[in-house]
């Protein structure tokens, strides 16, 4: 009570926020740092593109037309780290700050300097990834999993890849620990763990894999930088090391990584389908262990990704089974998704087109998945394009689709008007169609034999290759109606209700639109009825 | 006036849907995986396809239900949502289903497994080498070994703006210098390590790749079962010309496979003979050039300028014009990024390359290196 009372002295200095440059540089709001992370994951979102760009560019037809060898494998390796950790993870991180204190009824984050922090590292670290372009020896070209010794090749950029990882896990872990103080110690009164939503449960789950797998990459790329400069020999045969030990260290944290970055969509899509559905979340329970099983089976599978270096039979069944056993979990998922929409009373604004565009696609790179679980078939698919068709499905139409689904759900939410729903849905269709243009094709040629990460290819493949590099300039060109959305939609737009969509519940639309900057500055009450949407 | 126009609409469609339907025959759309010509890569086909038929079954089943429920539980339609959100039956009912799925998938898949693994009773052994970007072959019994690197013609055609149609090359990018030539109905044992980085090996129609790892020799095997070209690549991505490292397999019947091996013992004696003796400068420049562009020209560049800040110019190069052997043991040993040639070159090879780069462009030590050089400075 007396807490509350403290608050109330507080309210009428509610409005006066840092302003300029001071109140983004030192911010201490969730709110505001969750901008900050979708902003940032939003521009690397564009810098990625344009090196992929460039990569459909040069495979638009076979011969070299626009870059050399060497610098096709930069743009390969440093597309999927700006992708992975410069606008897949900071957008699930930014979505997390802004969400989860309204979700769970708390003011702010429980250690808002140490967020502050946790952001402010990511565009350093990506100064120093970024200027490898500048150096002697290029930027790293050896693929984004680093392999050595190949790695250990590169020139001047080496350190800066090394320390701009390093700069990642401490920005991830930070907020990782963030978010699971704050759900732990933050929760308004009655909002008891079985009664938070998917997307809090998603991310704490998410929190811990990132605690759990983020110091495993930062120990791999540590053995990494001794070798290179202190005369260790982790990874080096004739010092009696092993190149494939740097393997099964970098997949103990690759594997849980991939689902770092699936978890959130899959909280995002599970707020979204019950309120479009006007039906509540089929199998809340399930959905929650189902979850955790999938992040406790994500430990066990690494090898999965290396199939190919030889391993003794027995090692290849055990990760062949607990690969396959992830398909169990994962099925219920989508088949309570499944379910949450049948009977329902469904409408079809953007945020649920894209929702639904998560439930066909994701579950379409889940069985490529699984075909690639199975081993002595996988010694065919490994390194092609099927997997780049694979995990792509999985990463844009599983993963980004469902980010961009969360940002069209919550952002009349965050501005207080409504956004343009016909670019939504302008947006949310070529997206579609140019993804499928740009991925689907990518199963055929590589069954058919065409390796990943290669400049050039043979000429059977050149039909497929202009198809594909026709989707991709198309997908990308598509993702500028985003950002025309959201900058229409900060400017003005139709006032939204506290309540935004018709079947929405939960805390976060029991404030106003947009909410206070101190998000509950009481703490609300939660019973069993307001609970489970 | 009107009806001109719609006369030009018209035959302009049918010409425009004409080109496309021509277009779409000429092209090429390849789609599925090869069943290849092994006992393994037969199994893999049909485990493949199996699998592919389950999920696509699975798919159609799971979307159907998705579609339906899209199209009928709508708003529009009027739909009224039902507020049921649980059903233990159901959940234990698509937790069992998959389970017994997932369990009839596991057993030929362990199957399949078990029958690659088997690497014993192996009739011949062949050792593979990966290195950056060639492969080196060893027949482990009959002591032929030799380098296989991309074919010189698609080599040139791959140069950025080279101005050569690839398409005017059969098998662009799958063409080497040396192919492998194997015996058809032999259980031939695939040994594979690497000198540099990690590569893999992968000819599709045998059913398996492996990768290359230095420093360690996996073991692998196969048993062709039909005369014929198999092409294959690298597929572990081992640096700048990771795309450009062929394999080309020529399966031959027994017969053939034993002509072949003592021809290949006779060009060895032949060349091992050829380091002994004294070569003229003409004849060095001649094998140098060759030498050159197959081994030095992807980095130092066919004008020797090199690529400012990766690799260093030959063209005026202090190393290139200073003392022979400081630039013999140069090759031999390799430095920072520039691998050692001890293994991937002979004596003749290096002192061929050696004063062929002396030679060249702006240089002026226009001295000539002997294989009896190269030799004594091993």
């Amino acid at each position: 009570m007396s807490e509350a009372v403290i608050h109330d002295d507080h309210n009428d200095h509610h409005d006066h926020k840092p302003t300029g440059i001071g109140r983004w540089l030192f911010s201490t709001n969730h709110k505001d740092i969750g901008t900050m992370y979708l902003v940032f994951a939003l521009i690397m979102f564009f810098i990625g593109g344009a090196m992929a760009m460039v990569i459909r560019a040069e495979l638009f037809q076979p011969g070299l037309q626009f870059v050399d060898p060497q610098f096709f494998n930069s743009m390969t390796t440093v597309h999927a780290l700006v992708m992975i950790f410069g606008a897949v993870m900071p957008a699930g991180v930014g979505l997390a700050n802004w969400m989860i204190p309204m979700m769970i009824g708390a003011p702010d984050m429980a250690m808002p300097r140490m967020n502050n922090m946790s952001f402010w590292i990511l565009p350093f670290a990506f100064t120093l990834l970024l200027s490898t372009f500048f150096m002697q020896g290029g930027a790293p070209a050896g693929g984004w999993t680093m392999y050595p010794p190949l790695v250990l090749q590169l020139g001047d950029g080496f350190p800066f890849l090394i320390f701009a990882v390093h700069f990642l896990g401490i920005s991830s872990i930070m907020g990782a620990i963030n978010i699971i103080a704050t759900v732990f110690n933050m929760r308004a009164p009655g909002m008891t763990f079985m009664r938070l939503p998917l997307f809090v449960w998603t991310w704490i789950i998410t929190a811990f894999l990132l605690i759990a797998a983020m110091p495993v990459l930062a120990g791999a790329v540590t053995m990494l930088l001794t070798d290179k400069f202190f005369g260790t020999a982790f990874f080096d045969a004739a010092g009696g090391g092993d190149p494939v030990l740097f393997q099964h260290v970098f997949w103990f944290f690759g594997h849980p990584e991939v689902y770092i970055l699936v978890l959130p969509s899959f909280g995002i899509i599970s707020q979204i389908i019950p309120t479009f559905a006007r039906k509540p979340l089929f199998g809340y329970a399930s959905m929650v262990y189902a979850t955790a099983s999938i992040a406790f089976l994500s430990f066990f599978v690494w090898a999965h990704h290396m199939f190919t270096v030889g391993m003794p039979l027995a090692g290849e069944l055990f990760f062949m089974y607990a690969t396959m056993a992830i398909a169990v979990p994962t099925g219920v998922k989508v088949f309570n998704w499944t379910a949450t929409m049948w009977k329902g009373s469904m409408t079809f604004e953007t945020p649920m087109l894209f929702s639904i565009g998560v439930l066909f696609m994701f579950t379409l790179g889940g069985f490529s998945g699984l075909m690639m679980g199975i081993t002595p078939v996988d010694f065919q698919y490994h390194d092609t394009y099927f997997i780049v068709a694979h995990f792509h499905y999985v990463l844009v139409p599983g993963i980004v689709f469902g980010i961009v689904g969360g940002v069209y759900y919550w952002l009349p939410k965050w501005t207080g008007h409504m956004y343009d729903e016909t670019l939504g849905k302008w947006h949310f269709w070529t997206s579609t169609i140019s993804v499928n243009i740009l991925f689907f094709p990518m199963h055929f040629i590589g069954l058919a034999g065409m390796p990943r990460r290669i400049p050039d290819y043979s000429t059977q493949f050149t039909d497929w290759n202009m198809i594909i590099s026709i989707g991709g300039f198309a997908f990308g060109l598509s993702q500028l109606i985003l950002v025309w959305v959201v900058i229409k939609c900060i400017r003005g737009g139709e006032k939204a209700t506290d309540e935004v969509w018709e079947g929405a519940h939960g805390l976060e639309f029991t404030l106003s639109s947009p909410p206070p900057f101190h998000s509950f500055t009481t703490p609300p009450e939660v019973t069993d009825a307001t609970a489970h949407s | 006036m009107s009806v001109d126009k719609l006369k030009q609409t018209v035959l302009g469609l049918i010409a425009v849907s004409l080109f496309l339907v021509s277009g779409a025959v000429l092209a090429e759309f390849p789609l599925n995986l090869t069943e290849g010509v092994t006992p393994t890569s037969h199994k893999v086909y049909e485990l493949h396809m199996t699998i592919l038929y389950i999920v696509t079954v699975i798919g159609i089943a799971v979307f159907s239900v998705m579609a339906w429920s899209i199209f009928h539980h709508r708003k529009s339609k009027g739909a009224v949502a039902a507020q049921f959100h649980h059903s233990t039956t159901a959940e234990i009912i698509w937790t069992i289903i998959p389970i017994l799925i997932l369990v009839g998938m596991a057993i030929p898949a362990t199957k399949t497994l078990v029958f690659m693994e088997k690497t014993s009773d192996a009739e011949m052994t062949l050792k593979v080498t990966g290195y950056q970007w060639k492969w080196k072959y060893d027949y482990l019994d009959e002591g032929i070994s030799f380098f296989s690197a991309l074919a010189e013609e698609d080599n040139s055609a791959r140069q950025r703006d080279s101005g050569i149609d690839p398409a005017t090359i059969d098998n662009y990018l799958k063409n080497v210098d040396n192919p492998i030539v194997l015996p058809v109905d032999t259980k031939i044992r695939i040994l594979t390590t690497a000198a540099d980085v990690i590569h893999s090996w992968w000819v599709p129609a045998l059913g398996w790749k492996r990768d290359a790892i230095p420093g360690f020799i996996n073991d692998n095997w196969t048993y062709i079962e039909e005369p014929g070209v198999y092409r294959g690549k690298c597929t572990e991505l081992c640096g700048k010309d990771h795309g450009f490292m062929p394999i080309v397999v020529h399966a031959v019947s027994k017969e053939e496979y034993a002509v072949w091996v003592e021809e290949q013992k006779a060009i060895q004696l032949a060349a091992a003979d050829g380091a002994n003796r004294e070569w003229s400068k003409d004849e060095l420049l001649e094998k140098g050039k060759s030498i050159y562009s197959a081994n030095c020209a992807s980095c130092h560049q066919a004008n020797g300028n090199g690529v400012e800040g990766l690799f260093p110019a030959l063209n005026g190069s202090a190393i290139v014009n200073g003392p022979a052997k400081d630039m013999i043991n140069l090759i031999l040993n390799g430095k920072n990024l520039m691998p050692a040639f001890k293994e991937q070159l002979n004596d003749t090879d290096i002192a061929a390359v050696i004063t062929h780069e002396r030679n060249s462009w702006d240089n002026t030590a226009k001295d000539i290196v002997q294989p009896a050089d190269v030799k004594a400075a091993r």
